[in-house]
């Protein structure tokens, strides 16, 4: 599959809000587009309109102007509906469903037939990692079941494109990486799939490329590695048990003070190559290695920089 | 078949909702109290069974229509559970009549044991088969199809509160629209009598589709008046629904 799984054009969106019915802009002329067998990660903060971008690509709300194009036809309209899967915020379903009618209902609305379903259902609970708990309703799922079922049924009709809102939100680190691992498999089967977060470590895992959103306006798009910086920029080494004239040394080469705690030192140390020096001296004064840990910048300073060249 | 998996399910939520049982086993209640209210009448006891159990089933019919219909897509929005729904590949309408066809078919199985429970007592009572009850159990059926396609129309734009109020004030209104007209015509001059007229022919009718009280006392319902008023309430029903799809069609999912 190749060619544009994804295009928006001019999006905007208001709403009107309060007793007067103000009309207030959530996203301004927003234009990307996502080629087949992609990875897009759509960051941003809490209330920037990533929810409001993934309506409207899947037709939950009609754009104010502007256009959205999934898989060449109008976003919303059945024909792509048939080819796209979505899972939307703290998902919500039927709580007096159980796990397997409601995955079977969603098979039924996608219109397989009942014996593809019965498969279908068995095996996205197992990928899923909730087949023992099919016959539970969903009243008494946890948050992070619920999630899972939402992924279930967003895969019910093997979707093209997925869509994904806050995937990760509400589980825990174990069922994060389940869900990055899932998205990577997606991937391998060639599948588009776009995913909100606010969340960086989320997207330089499983992202080929990433758009961020900031107060309704498409700040960058890019490849991970371009607007986040290189992972490698700062590393943080911990070592102890080293005599004091190799940790003087050691403080030199750091480009920042060195922190002291009883044995300890921390030194901040730039580049791969900086800190490939750095461990064999260590090692060879006879020093321990406690911890190497990568310093990445923050969303946040990504932003704050988006935001600073945008007022320039 | 889409449409059909929508309103199955939408039946399925109703089964299993306490609040259909209650309603039902209180519509029992008061086909078997009117037993022994006609016992203690003089003559004229199955009148009372017929005429009280007929106007029971309308009445928990209401009940059901209104306070299923009502939140039958607001709860959906409110929820957030239409999100998953309305992304599969079905168009907007297929969930409306969806959700309207999931209820008529849960009023339908009500409506069925009801007019079951009140066609045995009164065959029992007469020795006979009481057969003429069909004609108002089905009218009435047609009657509570109109009021639920008011209440999904008002779900789709208005709170469930706010619908309750204006699905019951339309139905309290369209019974007694027979009344509003004749007062009109007795007391009024000619402006009002216009006006009352344009009333009159906009809001439900639901006066006509209400033949309990003839049936139950022996008068004859011809034919012809009740296959008008069937198809009276029928073709309101459906312009109810058109425009319930039309609002749910631009209808943004915040």
């Amino acid at each position: 599959m190749s060619g544009i799984a994804i295009r928006a054009e001019g999006l905007t969106k208001d709403y009107r809000t309060g007793f007067w019915r103000r009309r207030v802009r959530v996203l301004h002329d927003l234009s990307l587009e996502v080629q087949a067998g992609e990875v897009f990660g759509f960051l941003g903060p809490n209330g920037a309109g990533k929810t409001t971008t993934l309506k409207l690509l899947t037709g939950l709300i009609h754009p104010t102007s502007g256009s959205a194009v999934v898989l060449g036809k109008p976003a919303g309209s059945v024909g792509v509906k048939a080819r796209i899967g979505f899972l939307p915020e703290n998902p919500s379903f039927y709580d007096y469903l159980t796990g397997a009618e409601f995955l079977d209902y969603c098979g039924a609305l996608a219109g397989l037939p009942r014996t593809v379903r019965r498969e279908r259902v068995r095996a996205l609970l197992e990928r899923v990692g909730l087949s023992g708990q099919g016959a539970l309703q969903l009243r008494k799922y946890s948050k992070g079941m619920l999630q899972r079922i939402g992924l279930a049924q967003a895969l019910i009709n093997e979707p093209e494109v997925i869509f994904l809102d806050e995937p990760m939100s509400g589980l825990d680190p174990i069922g994060r990486k389940e869900v990055r691992d899932l998205i990577l498999r997606l991937r391998e089967q060639g599948r588009t799939i776009f995913f909100s977060t606010h969340i960086i470590p989320d997207v330089e895992v499983v992202c080929d490329r990433v758009g961020i959103i900031l107060a309704g306006r498409l700040a960058a798009v890019g490849r991970v590695e371009e607007l986040l910086g290189s992972p490698l920029e700062q590393i943080e080494v911990t070592a102890s048990n080293l005599p004091p004239e190799a940790a003087a040394a050691l403080a030199a080469r750091g480009v920042a003070p060195p922190v002291r705690s009883g044995d300890r030192i921390l030194v901040t140390v730039k580049g791969e190559e900086d800190l490939g020096q750095v461990l064999r001296a260590i090692l060879q004064a006879g020093g321990r290695v406690h911890s190497v840990v990568p310093h990445r910048r923050t969303l946040e300073e990504v932003f704050l920089a988006r935001v600073r060249e945008g007022s320039r | 078949m889409r449409t059909a998996a929508i309103a199955f399910n939408t039946f399925r939520e109703a089964i299993r909702d306490r609040i259909l049982y209650s309603l039902l086993v209180f519509a029992l209640a008061m086909i078997g109290g009117s037993l022994i209210l006609s016992m203690l009448s003089v003559g004229g006891e199955v009148k009372i069974i017929k005429d009280l159990g007929l106007a029971a089933i309308g009445l928990v019919g209401i009940l059901i229509a209104v306070f299923i219909g009502v939140g039958l897509v607001h709860k959906e929005i409110e929820r957030r559970t239409l999100y998953t729904i309305i992304t599969k590949p079905i168009r907007r309408s297929d969930f409306i009549l969806g959700k309207f066809l999931g209820l008529a078919l849960t009023l339908a199985v009500n409506v069925a044991i009801m007019g079951a429970g009140l066609l045995l007592l009164a065959s029992a009572m007469e020795a006979r088969l009481a057969w003429e009850l069909l004609l108002p159990v089905a009218l009435t059926f047609v009657k509570l199809m109109v009021v639920t396609a008011i209440a999904v129309l008002f779900s789709t734009f208005s709170t469930p509160t706010l619908s309750a109020i204006f699905t019951l004030a339309l139905v309290v209104v369209g019974s007694l629209a027979e009344d509003l007209k004749l007062f009109a015509v007795t007391f009024g001059g000619p402006l009002l009598q216009g006006v009352v007229e344009a009333v009159y022919l906009i809001l439900p009718n639901l006066a006509s589709l209400d033949v309990g009280g003839a049936v139950a006392h022996g008068r004859p319902v011809p034919a012809a008046v009740a296959g008008l008023a069937a198809a009276y309430g029928l073709t309101y029903m459906v312009a109810l629904l058109a425009v319930a799809v039309w609002v749910f069609q631009y209808r943004d999912f915040k």
